[in-house]
């Protein structure tokens, strides 16, 4: 589904990413865990098409199509899908304006027929139901006044609602408390099928005690410098990162 | 000061016109005539110096030269005649005034008992005490030369008398329409009055109907008293080759309430003169305008609160959106009088810029003699936020729907300020049209059946 190979990126001319190789197949989970300032949210806003960031060498392929060639529309279009680790505040737009608009465009793209408002509506109710989101919040502008644990629970909603090929999760576990952290992976494990695939990106080994990954890596300087089963984040969560700095400059 | 040859343009005209003008009007309106003349003849027209106009230079386009509406006749209802559409119409009582002319259509419907709407040229003949009491207390032809030009040309407009505790329920919508097969200059004069605990809601609709150039010189003046409530709606969509000076001079007695709202969506040149004074305690006013501007079009907002008692409120929200090398200024006076006591005044300014050759002055002016009071202004001036149109177009949405979702984000706070719900609704659309490119084509306005031109094709400025 994804293959990236050799991805190098910077930002303010100092490289972020320095030679990223990754393949995700359809059906899998994958963590990337790494200590901060790894370039973890680098690779999730490089593959979203984040145009504060500068790709400067390297491939990536989404479903046989050339990724970085995408505008971030076509990239969401595509079936590609992230949730922000810090989701924007945008009064003015409605939650219900904003999803329509989205959802819309998308299968507009896709050649599928658009939903009729009602559709719509019911579609919203049973999305809000499985990331359990108070219903007022739909009513309201995007993420105005939301809590943390809100916006993070609107991502996953947002993410129910598209039904993406690939979902990216940016830190979707970070300040949330227990409750809202089993409601967000409650939502992401019902939301799993044969046919699509995950990429969480997180610090904390806690999330992936509630989605359970294929595969974990860990990021370190801009390089994926590790490669391995679940067993993984449990080393790292009880040893922390400093063994593989030590490995790395070793 | 020496006045300019323009000036002596139009007071040439004036002299040779005179007898004509003043043949069919009030007294009263012939009285402020005399003053108004002197006064202009002593300083005529603002000159582009002057500080007030610093930003939006009239003068190029104020000229006797241009054919004065008031000397035709007969063409004005066929006007209405053609003006047929009434496609999702306000739920209103509907006037027209074609030129500057109130113009009897017939189509006005029956308005409630007691309540008096008309002929500015007529009605001020049947109500000399009124006239008496208001005209001209407010529009002063001294401070402003632009005033001085109305009250000397004014013959009609439309006359609004709501008299004590009777309720106006639905608007009412006045669709003031330019029209004709030649460049005209409009002086057009209106008065509303609002008596004790009386209610009106106001609607102008400023429209162009054919391609000509329109230069209007328009005053309009308020008085709500105690109690009263008026909420007074101005909606502009006119074509580029117009140029609109619109005074707006209000007055407010003791516990009134009054909502001014200026919504520019289409326009050549366009000054809007606000002035409101808080005039009784407890009264309270919100005066806020939206301008969406692009091309080469121009919009000046200079806006005047004045509190002159103690304990009243005012805010004060004007927001623009400029696109192309569109221009634009603001200027928020507050006046605070020395016993104006516990005053609350609030405002601000907001602008979007969506190109670097657009541009906006904005300058709040707060003139504060009192000590107890509560005044707060800001302006900004940005772009829009990168981090929400990565976020909208992260889920799928192209940049050109982004871009619209943003803007009208922007600028949904003031046509939230509207308080006729429907009306409310067909502004919404027609900024959204607006956002979308889709006035210009737009065969006709969604609030008034207007039917729309082709857009000229002249250098406007």
């Amino acid at each position: 589904m994804l293959k990236i190979r050799n991805l190098r990126a910077v930002i303010d001319g100092k490289e972020i990413l320095r030679g990223i190789n990754l393949d995700i197949k359809a059906g899998e989970i994958h963590a990337i865990m790494g200590p901060n300032g790894s370039g973890k949210s680098t690779l999730a806003a490089v593959l979203a098409g984040n145009e504060a960031f500068e790709v400067i060498e390297g491939s990536v392929e989404f479903n046989g199509k050339d990724l970085l060639d995408m505008s971030p529309e076509d990239r969401a279009r595509e079936g590609l899908f992230l949730s922000f680790q810090y989701p924007v505040e945008i009064p003015g737009v409605s939650m219900t304006n904003f999803l329509r608009t989205a959802l819309n465009e998308q299968k507009k793209y896709r050649g599928e027929e658009i939903l009729s408002a009602s559709d719509f509506l019911k579609l919203m109710r049973d999305r809000k139901k499985l990331v359990d989101m108070d219903s007022d919040l739909t009513n309201r502008s995007v993420n105005e006044g939301f809590s943390g644990g809100e916006k993070k629970k609107n991502e996953i909603f947002q993410m129910a609602m598209l039904n993406p090929g690939l979902a990216i999760l940016d830190e979707t576990d970070s300040g949330l408390d227990i409750d809202a952290l089993r409601v967000v992976a409650n939502g992401v494990n019902k939301l799993r099928r044969p046919d699509n695939a995950t990429i969480l990106i997180t610090h904390y080994q806690r999330l992936l005690d509630y989605i359970v990954p294929d595969k974990v890596h860990v990021l370190f300087k801009g390089q994926i410098v590790k490669s391995a089963g679940k067993e993984l984040a449990v080393e790292l969560e009880k040893n922390g990162y400093d063994w593989i700095k030590q490995e790395m400059e070793a | 000061m020496n006045i300019s040859e323009q000036d002596i343009g139009f007071i040439k005209l004036f002299d040779s016109n005179r007898s004509f003008i003043e043949e069919h009007a009030s007294p009263v309106v012939n009285a402020e005539r005399e003053k108004a003349y002197a006064a202009f003849s002593a300083k005529g027209m603002p000159r582009p110096k002057t500080e007030a106009y610093k930003y939006t230079n009239l003068l190029p386009w104020f000229k006797a030269e241009h054919t004065q509406a008031f000397s035709l006749n007969g063409e004005w209802e066929r006007v209405v005649e053609s003006f047929q559409c009434n496609v999702n119409e306000l739920d209103s009582y509907t006037i027209y005034t074609v030129n500057g002319r109130y113009c009897d259509s017939g189509k006005n419907g029956t308005l409630p008992d007691g309540i008096v709407v008309g002929s500015f040229a007529e009605l001020s003949k049947e109500y000399p005490e009124l006239m008496e009491k208001h005209y001209g207390s407010l529009a002063d032809v001294e401070s402003d030369g632009f005033v001085a030009l109305n009250s000397m040309f004014a013959i009609d407009g439309v006359f609004v008398y709501v008299p004590k505790n009777k309720v106006l329920e639905k608007p009412l919508q006045i669709i003031n329409i330019l029209s004709g097969d030649r460049d005209l200059m409009i002086n057009q004069r209106n008065l509303i009055v609002v008596e004790e605990n009386a209610q009106a809601r106001v609607l102008f609709c400023d429209h162009t109907a054919s391609n000509m150039r329109f230069v209007v010189n328009s005053v309009t003046e308020g008085f709500v008293a105690e109690s009263g409530m008026l909420d007074f709606y101005n909606l502009q969509n006119q074509h580029n080759g117009t140029v609109m000076l619109g005074g707006y001079y209000f007055d407010q007695e003791s516990r009134s309430l009054l909502n001014a709202n200026y919504f520019t969506l289409h326009t050549g040149i366009t000054r809007n003169n606000i002035y409101a004074r808080l005039n009784g305690a407890k009264a309270e006013n919100h005066v806020s305008g939206l301008y969406v501007i692009d091309k080469n079009q121009h919009v000046d907002n200079f806006t005047f609160i004045d509190h002159a008692v103690a304990d009243c409120e005012s805010n004060e929200l004007f927001k623009g959106v400029m696109d192309d090398a569109s221009t634009g200024a603001f200027t928020g006076r507050i006046m605070v009088a020395p016993d104006a006591q516990r005053t609350n005044a609030y405002q601000s300014n907001n602008n979007l810029l969506l190109t670097n050759s657009a541009k906006i002055n904005t300058r709040p002016q707060l003139e504060i003699y009192a000590d107890d009071v509560k005044c707060s202004h800001g302006a900004t001036v940005g772009q829009l936020d990168e981090e929400a149109m990565f976020y909208l177009r992260a889920r799928g949405i192209s940049k050109e729907e982004a871009n619209i979702l943003l803007m009208f984000a922007f600028a949904y706070q003031v046509i939230e300020k509207i308080n006729v719900p429907a009306l409310k609704d067909q502004i919404r659309e027609l900024v959204e049209k607006r956002f979308r490119g889709e006035l210009d084509k737009c065969d006709s306005c969604v609030v008034c059946g207007q039917i729309g031109v082709q857009q000229l094709q002249t250098e406007s400025r």
